[in-house]
């Protein structure tokens, strides 16, 4: 059978604008090109500004993971600045971040993922009293009645009937890709519901430390959010209490509802722990200092590297080792496009050069992608869940090994289930589950401190212009939830003078470089990878969502004049 | 959650008869009705209205435009608590596209969309979050293999009402702040031959955007807005005269730096950069998150996000704003949109005459539906 070429586009249920290309061969994959196709510039933007306003600029590379640009943005100023934050403000970091982790894998799960394993349709055929069995027997979430399960599916009923099918038209609903049977179905879409209004209840507690979710405010040198138990305005017993109570029900929900029904499903789709493994390669800077983000050892979940699915030992990180290749994105090096450099040489000069639109195919054409190629030691790495959950595993992580132990053991299958697309989405359960149990130690954290008296929040010795350096270099490490991320910030005259970002869907998304090797999602798309219907792509939305891609954070990178040396220090 | 029924809403039923049949009551569908009459800002005679709009609709298709953004807006959306999420989606609109939530991809999305436009044509709202980026030909946001700005032109032609949501799509905020590297522009810069409702913010409270919504499938148009096409029900005053710290204000109480004792007593922030003398915005009424809380109650400055060029015109964002004595509760956003434009708050009196209320009105097609028609500049409010 020829070769069949192959577009998705635009690529649904994702942050951003993504476009996979691919060839199909009798079923499967054989080959396949991730293609960003939105640019926006945001770091020319910072040149000139105040380095203390570049949290909220870069938080805007993404509303999805609203609160990791501008943590990250945080810290980098904070390294330059030689700022130490109060252990209160680093605790509320923790929470904020912690809570962003645990709402976004959740609505990663149901609403941008569980689509593509769960046929809606389907659920119409449910006996809601074997679902309410189903339900009862894999957790004890009280919503699990046959009357709660029949009410669900008369109004999913009533929606179909309507013929306005809205977000759920065109869906590839009866695909023989979808496995479950028709009470499972309808088990999920109750939760998909569900977690609607859940996901809008936890977040409140970055709107208490914040003021708003989306985009929370954060602060150079600790948080605005001042400690005042006799205050009205301040955080007090009373929002305390609210934020204690909002952690329980994020654990109760993970714990009940989204751990139980991913374990239920991955059960019945096992066969994609051998599908859309990619590259081998993990990275993860880490995250969740106790104190202080240069504690690195403090990390609950670790810095480091594994290579080549070897879970024996995990590699120290050395950013030094960081380069990244235009040879097939949309830009030009000074040294030509075979040129590698680290992002401390980082030029950024776009020069697109693809076909003027509308387009047909990009995969013939050398360039075709905003992404830029970022290798580690020359390798393509994967980062996220799976990246940190196998550091973590290879560094000898007790919950860690403890999680992923049971969830092999309950699925019956072996370690090398974990180098895979549902590999990729069970850890992305794993790691919910532990961290949505930190929260309760980080919240007795906060709780132990004010109770001891120390209520501060903010260092602001050096927060005046005056009194920083003539010139300043800072580097902020942070692992979002899609994985390692990276901020250099260079301060001149107290202006921004050079601002730059690696991210992790610019992993995770990255086109082939200079050697041709292919990046991640490209690897993942071509590894034992199915497709049975090139107009219904099921089988590559499972493996482009199982990363989470979050795109406009992908493509940003572009630096104040592309051609100067950022030094910086590290951690 | 409403509860459901074994039967369908049919072609030719309508909604009030619809929901009985599904047990929803009269009570609860009019206490329903209220709740978005008091974030429409409306009284409570108009309640009855709002019910009888709404029970006489199909569910109105909505298409969803994400052209070059961050997606903030769109989880902004989904964090609605009156109505919620699941009961916009499955009771009140029928969201067609949204590449956000749909299930379909690629072909089988494009697909949705031109059928939607096809089938709703002259009906559809059409939401868009989201600039238009209009360097390089417009290839910086590529969709479908198309530009955004094509495929928002198309999409356009045939919708009953724009709505832009979020700083974006209003006026290209972040990527379009100095030096704007790939010419971005917002909606309104593109759709010249229909109005453009504005939902300033970065992103915009989620009841705004709601309230927006139902307002136009009541009352079959658009709301009024100001001059930068904001909707006057949300955006019509200050922060700083709505603030809970205002008092502090007036007394003289500032916070001089973070976290020191006037920050643990919850003072006003004007001092330590607050923009809010400067902001149209409903945050200290509608507050964010089901009336959690709001930035400046959390204990940080505003920065000032629902105000046209907020990026450049309001950084640093923790410089104090230039002195805002005498301006007071009577002064509209177009006064003050005036002055910050020129970059001094002192001209602010200057500006006065630059002024005027843009009301949009409706008209009805020969189908009967509702089509929002500009015709232009009504009188404008108070003493302007």
């Amino acid at each position: 059978m020829a070769k069949t070429k192959v577009v998705v586009d635009p690529i649904t249920r994702i942050e951003g604008h993504l476009r996979i290309e691919a060839q199909a061969d009798n079923g499967k994959v054989s080959d396949a090109w991730a293609c960003s196709t939105q640019f926006r510039g945001i770091e020319i933007i910072m040149e000139g500004r105040d380095p203390r306003d570049a949290w909220a600029y870069t938080q805007r590379i993404c509303g999805v993971c609203t609160v990791v640009h501008a943590v990250a943005s945080c810290r980098a100023v904070e390294d330059a600045l030689g700022i130490r934050i109060p252990p209160n403000a680093n605790t509320i970091r923790n929470l904020v971040h912690g809570m962003q982790f645990v709402q976004d894998h959740v609505i990663h799960f149901y609403h941008l993922h569980a689509l593509d394993w769960v046929d809606v349709v389907s659920a119409l055929k449910a006996d809601p009293a074997a679902t309410a069995k189903i339900a009862a027997s894999i957790s004890p979430w009280p919503n699990n009645s046959p009357s709660y399960f029949r009410e669900v599916q008369e109004r999913v009923k009533t929606f179909v009937g309507s013929g306005q099918l809205g977000i759920f038209t065109n869906g590839y609903w009866g695909h023989p890709a979808y496995k479950l049977p028709p009470e499972v179905n309808l088990l999920a879409v109750a939760h998909y519901l569900e977690a609607l209004d859940w996901q809008r209840d936890v977040i409140r507690l970055h709107t208490i430390f914040g003021g708003k979710n989306p985009h929370p405010n954060f602060l150079v040198g600790g948080m605005a959010s001042a400690i005042n138990l006799d205050g009205t305005a301040t955080i007090n017993a009373a929002k305390l209490t609210e934020i204690q109570a909002m952690i329980a029900r994020a654990q109760r929900f993970v714990e009940q509802v989204y751990w139980p029904d991913l374990v239920a499903i991955a059960g019945f789709y096992k066969e994609w722990a051998s599908i859309g493994g990619g590259t081998g390669n993990y990275l993860a800077v880490g995250e969740f200092p106790d104190t202080d983000i240069r504690d690195v050892n403090s990390l609950y979940l670790p810095r480091g590297i594994v290579m080549n699915k070897d879970l024996s030992k995990a590699l120290p990180y050395d950013q030094e080792k960081v380069t990244e290749s235009i040879y097939s994105s949309w830009y030009d090096y000074d040294e030509g496009p075979k040129a590698t450099l680290h992002p401390y040489k980082g030029e950024t000069k776009p020069h697109y050069t693809g076909p003027q639109p509308p387009w047909q195919f990009l995969q013939d054409e050398t360039k075709y992608t905003w992404m830029k190629a970022p290798r580690y030691d020359g390798h393509p790495m994967e980062v996220g869940p799976l990246a940190r959950m196998l550091v973590a595993y290879a560094s000898g992580h007790k919950d860690v090994k403890a999680i992923v132990g049971d969830t092999l053991k309950a699925l019956n299958v072996g370690p090398a289930a974990l180098f895979s697309t549902l590999g990729r989405t069970a850890a992305r359960g794993m790691e919910t589950v532990l961290l949505a149990r930190r929260m309760n130690v980080w919240f007795d954290d906060l709780v132990a401190r004010i109770k001891g008296g120390d209520v501060t929040t903010f260092n602001g010795k050096t927060w005046e212009p005056s009194t920083w350096p003539k010139t300043a270099r800072g580097y902020g490490a942070l692992d979002a939830p899609r994985g390692a991320l990276g901020h250099w910030v260079e301060i001149t005259d107290g202006k921004i003078a050079r601002y730059q970002c690696v991210v992790p869907t610019t992993w995770n998304a990255s086109p082939r470089d200079d050697k041709g090797v292919v990046g991640p999602y490209e690897a993942a798309l071509t590894d034992n990878h199915p497709l049975l219907k090139p107009d219904q792509p099921i089988e590559i939305l499972r493996t482009v969502h199982s990363f989470d891609p979050c795109n406009a954070c992908g493509v940003h990178v572009l630096d104040a004049d592309g051609d100067t040396v950022t030094e910086v220090r590290v951690q | 959650m409403l509860t459901p029924t074994t039967h369908a809403w049919s072609e030719d039923e309508a909604l009030g008869g619809y929901l009985g049949r599904r047990g929803i009551n009269r009570r609860d569908f009019l206490e329903f009705c209220g709740q978005m009459a008091a974030v429409l800002g409306l009284s409570s005679l108009a309640v009855p209205r709002i019910a009888a709009a709404m029970e006489s609709l199909r569910r109105p298709s909505v298409i969803w435009l994400q052209l070059q953004e961050c997606t903030g807006c769109v989880e902004s959306a989904i964090r609605t608590a009156d109505p919620t999420i699941g009961n916009l989606l499955l009771d009140v609109v029928s969201l067609d596209f949204m590449d956000t939530l749909m299930a379909a991809s690629g072909t089988a999305a494009e697909g949705a969309l031109e059928t939607a436009r096809k089938e709703n044509a002259g009906k559809y709202l059409l939401v868009v979050t989201g600039s238009v980026p209009t360097g390089e030909n417009g290839i910086y946001t590529m969709i479908g293999g198309r530009t955004a700005r094509s495929l928002l032109e198309e999409t356009a032609k045939d919708a009953a009402a724009v709505i832009a949501v979020g700083a974006c799509a209003h006026w290209g905020s972040v990527q379009a702040s100095k030096p704007n590297p790939t010419g971005a522009v917002g909606v309104s810069d593109i759709v010249r031959d229909k109005p453009v409702l504005n939902i300033a913010g970065c992103p915009p409270i989620a009841e705004v955007i709601t309230a927006t919504v139902v307002h136009f499938l009541t009352f079959g148009r658009l709301p009024a807005v100001d001059a930068d096409g904001r909707p006057l029900f949300a955006y019509g005053n200050r922060i700083h005269d709505q603030c809970p710290r205002r008092a502090h204000y007036d007394a003289g109480q500032f916070v001089d730096t973070f976290d020191d004792a006037a920050a643990r007593q919850g003072w006003c922030l004007y001092e330590v950069g607050c923009k809010g003398p400067a902001t149209f915005s409903p945050c200290p009424i509608f507050m964010w998150n089901g009336h959690t809380d709001f930035p400046i109650g959390a204990g940080h400055p505003c920065i000032g996000c629902t105000e046209r060029n907020f990026w450049d015109t309001m950084s640093p964002f923790y410089h104090r704003l230039p002195n805002v004595a005498g301006v007071g509760v009577e002064h509209t956003a177009d006064i003050l949109g005036a002055a910050l434009a020129v970059g001094a708050a002192a001209g602010i009196a200057a500006h006065a005459a630059a002024t005027g209320i843009y009301q949009i009105r409706s008209r009805h097609t020969d189908s009967g539906s509702p089509s929002p028609n500009a015709t232009g500049r009504e009188d404008s409010h108070g003493e302007n």
